[in-house]
């Protein structure tokens, strides 16, 4: 197989060169970026508020002195027993719920099982995109690995207001593709019935922004 | 070059059938406008739509003019993320590679997130000869796999099927591959997809190999790009230890800041939602963080070949977002079957004769399949011109198929030439085609025998007038007629 692969790289680059001869080879300081790079927002916090709702997310405004109290009540509310902590969320933010919850850290590795029968997990995020109502999770720190935020049915996000931006181009500046990253508009959905949006399908079926606007 | 063999009748043919099946043509039209709603009211929300639009053309045009280069860059970046990077002329080849990267992990099942280039070289039917089961897990997709059917649109491959149709393949066929619909499931579109979220999450769970498309490969970070909203392409990327992902040439854009443009034509363009609910970027293999064995299958099948067509090429800008189907009166009324394609629609009609030659019959009477009204090129987000492609395709398929029709056609061009080259002669014809004309009357000529009948068959023609307009000339306005 290894002779046959270094052959089709060759065929498929030399067919691609051939049909590239002689035509013209642009480059890409060329390309027209008259889009706007920056979009002019009044109340960036109050617009990512409004679109990240309109996905029938849960969204809740507080301070650094009122998200622990608006987290306790997501989870209270949502009846859930075990909740998944990644490493490096900040002791302000996972100390409240272990007093309350059974908190379930990432070392040692949790099982898929554990996961599975886990009922949420609190997390940070590293942007929020406004316009779109988007948050982003490069898995880094305060984020865990994918899967954490995959199989339990209730993600909570706490979102710092200061990390909000206006706009896709700005969010994509923020965010250096090192390591895996997930963008999230809303819970999982489906409209492949009749168009007909329904919420949860196969990742979390509830989805809470919690933004914290002094932070 | 070689594909799977479309074996399906050609447009004309497969469209009459589908235009007499009423329900078919409730359900598409009650989707098609709903979907065409969305994206207009999304798209008028971006005052730079336009120009993200030129943008996003011209990036694709770049990258297509330098494609050799930033698929060398772009192999360079996933191995060195320690994934390996495979190569395949044609759909044989890549079902081959796939198939052995499957074989080599012991495994006999694979989990599978949408992708077009997989329907494309009919890798499930490749893998299921060498006793590998691949499982769709994109909702529409499962619908159309369970029923052994064909999907018939890009988004939203199961826009054929209403509620109740689906309720009925689920109760009838998911116990046949894993967890059963439940007794009582009714045709709810809450309880459809919750019942699709048991039958997979079985699946999701005990798979250990995943296969996926992308929607973009970023040459200079070696990053792959999935869009989608249910989760199932998240489960996929992340569960299994093992990913395969078949990538077609034409899906590469040069840098990271690139997808600014494109995160924002995509999801607007194809479900009309200002962002779609996961994208998930994944740039080769991250220890302690989903797949440690990393495969991209890089797929010509076709592609180069059309890179060399000037104006062809253009059709490989596609980002497959589908806006094109949904505004286009052909397919709204044939509906994506009668294509024969799994990319119907007019991109399908562009694309499919480029990738699969258009020696067949079936090919070759796609670029017709449209009333060149230009709706798809309005909506398409990185402006491929379709209607000029089709206009093109039309006459290279002319002449690359001339048979005794094409010359017989020839023939009767040269003779019209012959007539209209001389303004007596014009005349002459004229007047005698008036006399015809009066056989036919006001109704027009409906239908003739054959041969003229290959053309009169579809299309009715008003009949010629019974007085030229140079006759009606003369007789007003030169003075040189009746003086009245």
């Amino acid at each position: 197989m290894k002779r046959s692969s270094h052959d089709a790289r060759e065929a498929v680059l030399g067919s691609v060169r051939s049909a590239l001869a002689g035509g013209q080879r642009g480059s890409a300081d060329s390309i027209p970026r008259e889009y706007r790079g920056r979009r002019h927002v009044e109340a960036l916090p109050e617009l990512f508020r409004e679109r990240v709702a309109e996905y029938r997310a849960a969204v809740h405004t507080t301070d650094s002195a009122g998200a622990p109290e608006t987290v306790l009540g997501v989870l209270e509310r949502a009846d859930a027993r075990r909740v998944v902590v990644p490493e490096g969320l900040p002791a302000q933010w996972s100390d409240p719920v272990a007093e309350r919850h059974d908190t379930l850290e990432d070392r040692p590795r949790l099982s898929t099982t554990t996961l599975e029968n886990a009922d949420a997990v609190l997390t940070t995020c590293t942007v929020g995109i406004a316009t779109t109502g988007t948050i982003v999770l490069d898995h880094g720190p305060g984020q865990g690995r994918r899967a954490l935020t995959l199989l339990p049915d209730t993600h909570v996000c706490l979102v710092a207001a200061s990390r909000v931006v206006d706009d896709v181009p700005a969010a994509l500046a923020e965010l250096d593709p090192v390591g895996p990253m997930t963008f999230i508009s809303g819970p999982s959905a489906t409209s492949d019935i009749e168009l007909e949006r329904v919420e949860g399908v196969h990742g979390p079926r509830d989805l809470h922004v919690v933004i914290v606007g002094d932070v | 070059m070689s594909g799977v063999d479309l074996g399906m009748p050609t447009f004309p043919d497969a469209a009459r059938q589908a235009v007499r099946d009423a329900q078919l043509r409730h359900n598409l039209g009650r989707a098609t406008s709903t979907i065409r709603n969305k994206r207009a009211a999304v798209v008028d929300e971006l005052d730079d739509w336009e120009q993200l639009r030129a943008s996003g053309a011209a990036i694709k045009a770049h990258t297509l003019s330098r494609l050799d280069t930033y698929l060398e860059r772009f192999e360079a970046a996933v191995t060195a993320a320690g994934g390996t990077v495979h190569w395949a002329r044609d759909a044989a080849e890549a079902n081959r590679i796939v198939t052995e990267l499957v074989r080599e992990t012991g495994e006999t099942e694979a989990v599978k997130v949408k992708s077009m280039a997989t329907q494309e070289i009919g890798l499930n039917e490749a893998l299921a000869s060498a006793g590998i089961s691949a499982w769709e897990t994109d909702l529409a997709e499962l619908i159309v796999q369970l029923d052994e059917d064909r999907p018939s649109h890009i988004l939203v491959p199961a826009i054929h099927r209403n509620r109740s149709e689906i309720r009925e393949i689920f109760r009838r066929e998911m116990a046949g591959s894993g967890t059963p619909a439940p007794a009582d499931l009714t045709d709810d579109p809450v309880q459809l997809a919750e019942a699709a979220r048991h039958h997979l999450r079985e699946k999701f769970l005990r798979a250990n190999v995943a296969i996926s498309g992308a929607n973009f490969a970023v040459a200079e970070t070696g990053s792959l790009v999935v869009v989608e909203s249910e989760g199932n392409g998240r489960m996929c990327l992340t569960m299994p230890d093992n990913l395969i992902s078949v990538v077609g040439i034409e899906k590469l854009v040069p840098s990271w800041r690139d997808l600014e443009v494109f995160l924002q034509l995509l999801p607007r363009s194809s479900t009309g939602e200002r962002m779609n609910p996961y994208t998930s970027v994944l740039s080769g293999v991250t220890e302690g963080d989903g797949p440690s064995n990393f495969h991209v299958v890089l797929l010509d099948n076709g592609r180069s070949e059309a890179l060399a067509d000037e104006v062809g090429s253009q059709a490989l800008r596609c980002i497959r977002c589908s806006a094109c189907l949904n505004v286009c009166p052909v397919y709204e009324r044939a509906g994506g079957h009668a294509y024969g394609s799994v990319y119907p629609g007019p991109i399908g009609a562009v694309l499919t004769p480029q990738l699969y030659g258009v020696e067949s019959e079936d090919t070759a009477s796609l670029p017709y399949a449209s009333t060149l009204c230009g709706a798809c090129y309005d909506v398409c987000p990185v402006a491929i011109e379709i209607p000029e492609l089709l206009v093109h395709l039309r006459n290279r398929t002319t002449r690359e198929r001339k048979g005794w029709f094409d010359r017989l056609t020839g023939t009767a061009m040269r003779g019209l030439g012959w007539v209209f080259g001389d303004s007596k002669r014009l005349g002459r014809a004229q007047r005698i085609a008036s006399l015809g004309g009066r056989l036919f009357g006001r109704r027009g000529i409906g239908r003739l025998p054959w041969p003229m009948s290959r053309w009169t068959d579809a299309r009715d023609a008003p009949a010629p007038a019974p007085e030229s307009f140079r006759q009606w000339w003369e007789r007003n306005r030169t003075g040189s007629g009746d003086e009245r």
